[in-house]
């Protein structure tokens, strides 16, 4: 096979010989994509005819719009030694992901504009993925005020969320709401009842109970976004779940949907490859917030995926550093990574047992959850930035430590056989995936 | 002869009823040692265990130590105070130190389930749980089940009930997976603020009535009720505990007349257990003390590779054969 990476840097190429995967279209055909100047110039079927244009050969390959994450946590700044926007963006390149929202639990929390155009600025330093902040719904993420929405839309911010914790009380939940509306932004909710949750720390269900451990019932997740519907009928306004785990969520946000409420949600790739089965291992990579459900939350899940209940998949990447994950479960900061994964469990939960075909498995990874934020994303349209993964669906890995580009390792894929390999990211024409190699950090 | 402890003692979930009966007869080998004039065999010669408890402990921590010199082996104890560990330093630190110092055994208690399972990962030496969280307690269980088996022999079809925080209790659930795998009927009573979720599942009667959950029962686990557990409104007080649960000879009349009544220690008086209740005929509270001794003896022994005995001056016999291996 020809190498991509010679490309980096050209003005004008054409990929050819690719299948073309368009998930807004739905369609899937053979076909060539031709790039000038990091846009997309066209992209047609059967072989290219242009001779004098430089030619990469993508045979065996499929190619699809650059993935879209809306849901990923980059610890900068604050917590540089968990992961950068840097090393977070080349995560995401070696992933396939091109565009990804980085959410604002951060020190301090994106709560100024400053901090929106010190990511910016950082991520285009980087050059690897296009980041957009997600700016914290209210000042410090602490439930009490709420931020500048103007100043920080104005700066770069292309939605609301106090990720990590909800926004506490349905008074402050109904002014995040109103709020946000007016500048057209979605108010991304963590979904949580703390007083549920308590000092739990898995899924309250079977599992918990064998393994001893504090569970959390899954209605934590459940009264806190039914609270937030109930609000949301009232107050109309672009609402977004996060990271939903539970099938009594995928009810509510199906009953919502079914009444025309302005509600879009997502899930996680470990809620959808895991359940609580797996804690018997007592693996700390597996403790996560909301915790992983059981297999019936994990079918519901996938029925929610297949009938669009839930919009779209994100990582919730999560990097926590080596000393913080080697230690007992309930010690262990919560959260995994996932960025370098989410593709291939796509492609082997959902693709490859039949739940869904390529082109709308895909759809949840490129225009949804790009459509969820308004950005210009997960599209092969003409004249739209040459933002391109090109990946082979049948290759079989198994996940590596060494192959992890996150600053963090705490993957509980690590040893896992997955299907579907990310092969080349092109981000505005160029092959940022070549560069990968020599820029690693660590590990 | 069968080994039915491989590297470590994690929980008794998962272990076979021969491997428990493999347990339970070396422990009955080992029970006479103790009430000899001289209490000590070197089974364990040369064998370095720590006893690491990062929850305080006296019966458990005493008895882990009682067993180990008894069996003549040499044994160091790390408390959380005190020690590097209330500096600051991991479980894993800790341990990979000890590993460093050619540790054999590493007996843990620790306040997060699963700690034993994250040191076992971590370490060549043998781990044993002693107690991990609300998860398990094995040697508990090993010794509860090795008193009932001495007085009821076989304890297929006999019924256990267990009364109290269950959703807390580790000795509930090392108490569960063993009398379930040995065939024992076990019922679990308590209110359902201390009940976990779908405990039934684990192959339990779940009944919230004392009076039902007693009558029949062939013995009775009180277990020990944290006063904690009120605080985060579990229920209303220990008072209210002990009129609705407490074990007392009122209650004793519920039950046949040759009912046993167990306790894991420690034991609050006039709560879950009366005192003459704690002190009457049909308890077994101290013999289930001593009987710890001797099931640690023989996991320690079975752990640190010894065979099945039948009588217990095989212990002594195999040392020495041991020994004398060694030395030609």
């Amino acid at each position: 096979m020809q190498d991509l990476t010679k490309w980096q840097g050209e003005r004008e190429y054409i990929i050819a010989n690719v299948i073309v995967v368009d998930p807004e279209k739905g369609s899937k055909t053979e076909g060539h994509v031709g790039i000038r100047e990091g846009k997309i110039v066209f992209v047609e079927p059967g072989d290219p005819d242009l001779a004098s244009i430089p030619l990469f050969d993508g045979r065996g390959l499929h190619l699809s719009p650059g993935f879209v994450d809306i849901h990923v946590h980059f610890r900068e700044p604050g917590y540089e030694y968990k992961e950068t926007i840097r090393t977070g963006s080349m995560a995401a390149a070696a992933g396939g992901f091109t565009s990804v929202a980085c959410m604002p639990n951060t020190n301090p929390a994106i709560d100024e504009k400053n901090v929106v155009e010190f990511i910016l600025r950082k991520a285009a330093e980087a050059g690897f993925a296009k980041v957009y902040p997600v700016a914290a719904a209210t000042k410090g993420r602490k439930g009490e005020k709420l931020s500048e929405y103007h100043d920080l839309v104005e700066a770069g911010a292309v939605a609301v969320s106090d990720d990590g914790s909800p926004v506490p009380t349905a008074q402050m939940v109904r002014r995040v709401m109103e709020y946000s509306s007016n500048f057209g932004i979605p108010f991304m909710e963590h979904c949580e009842d703390m007083s549920a949750t308590a000092d739990g720390v898995a899924r309250e269900g079977f599992f918990s109970t064998k393994l001893g451990l504090r569970g959390v019932p899954a209605y934590s997740e459940e009264i806190c976004l039914a609270r937030d519907l109930l609000v949301l009928r009232s107050v109309p306004s672009k609402y977004h779940a996060s990271h939903l785990s539970s099938r009594g969520s995928v009810q509510l946000v199906r009953e919502a949907k079914k009444r025309g409420l302005p509600v879009t949600a997502e899930t996680a790739p470990h809620y959808i490859y895991f359940d609580d089965s797996e804690l018997e291992t007592y693996d700390s990579c597996l403790r996560i917030n909301p915790p992983i459900g059981d297999n019936e939350d994990r079918d519901t899940l996938i029925e929610a995926l297949k009938d669009g209940t839930i919009d779209c998949i994100a990582s919730d990447h999560a990097p926590h550093a080596a000393h913080e994950k080697q230690v007992e479960f309930e010690y262990a900061p919560p959260g995994a990574i996932g960025l370098q994964t989410t593709f291939a469990v796509i492609m082997t939960n959902l693709v490859r047992p039949g739940h869904l075909g390529l082109t709308d498995a895909l759809s949840l990874i490129t225009h949804k959850p790009a459509r969820v934020i308004g950005i210009p994303a997960g599209t092969l349209g003409t004249g739209e930035a040459a933002d391109l993964t090109l990946f082979d669906p049948d290759e079989e890995w198994v996940v590596k430590e060494s192959s992890i580009v996150s600053k963090s390792k705490n993957s509980p894929w690590l040893g896992k056989k997955l299907t579907g390999k990310v092969k080349h990211t092109v981000l505005d024409g160029r092959v940022v995936t070549a560069s990968l190699e020599t820029n690693r950090v660590g590990g | 002869m069968s080994e039915p402890l491989k590297k470590d003692l994690l929980g008794l979930d998962g272990v076979s009823a021969d491997d428990i009966n493999t347990i339970l007869d070396t422990a009955k080998s080992f029970k006479e040692i103790s009430h000899r004039r001289v209490k000590k065999v070197p089974a364990l010669r040369g064998k370095t265990i720590c006893n690491l408890f990062f929850e305080p402990s006296t019966r458990t921590r005493a008895s882990f130590e009682l067993a180990e010199k008894r069996l003549s082996a040499d044994a160091v104890n790390i408390s959380k105070s005190g020690s590097s560990v209330a500096k600051g330093e991991t479980l894993r630190d800790t341990a990979e130190n000890l590993q460093a110092m050619m540790i054999d055994v590493i007996v843990i208690r620790h306040s997060a389930s699963g700690a034993p399972h994250f040191l076992a990962s971590l370490l060549n030496a043998s781990v044993i749980n002693a107690g991990d969280g609300a998860h398990e307690h094995p040697t508990q269980g090993l010794l509860d089940i090795f008193t009932l088996r001495e007085k009821f022999g076989d304890l297929k079809g006999k019924k256990i009930t267990i009364i109290g925080d269950i959703t807390h209790s580790r000795v509930a659930r090392s108490n569960i997976y063993g009398l379930v795998t040995l065939g024992a009927n076990v019922t679990v009573c308590g209110p359902p603020t201390l009940m976990p979720a779908r405990v039934s599942e684990l192959g339990v009667d779940v009944e919230t009535n004392l009076r039902r959950a007693v009558t029949d029962a062939d013995a009775v686990n009180v277990l020990r009720i944290q006063l904690e557990r009120q605080k985060v409104n579990l229920f209303p007080s220990l008072a209210e505990y002990a009129d609705v649960y407490g074990i007392n000879s009122e209650r004793l009349k519920w039950m046949k007349p040759d009912c046993l009544i167990m306790h894991p220690g420690p034991m609050n008086r006039g709560v879950e257990i009366s005192q003459d209740v704690a002190d009457g005929r049909q308890a077994v509270i101290l013999e289930q003390v001593t009987n710890g001794v001797a099931i640690r003896m023989a996991v320690l022994y079975l752990l640190c590779g010894g065979v099945q005995l039948t009588k217990p001056d095989d212990v002594i016999e195999a040392a020495e054969e041991k020994e004398d291996t060694k030395v030609s």
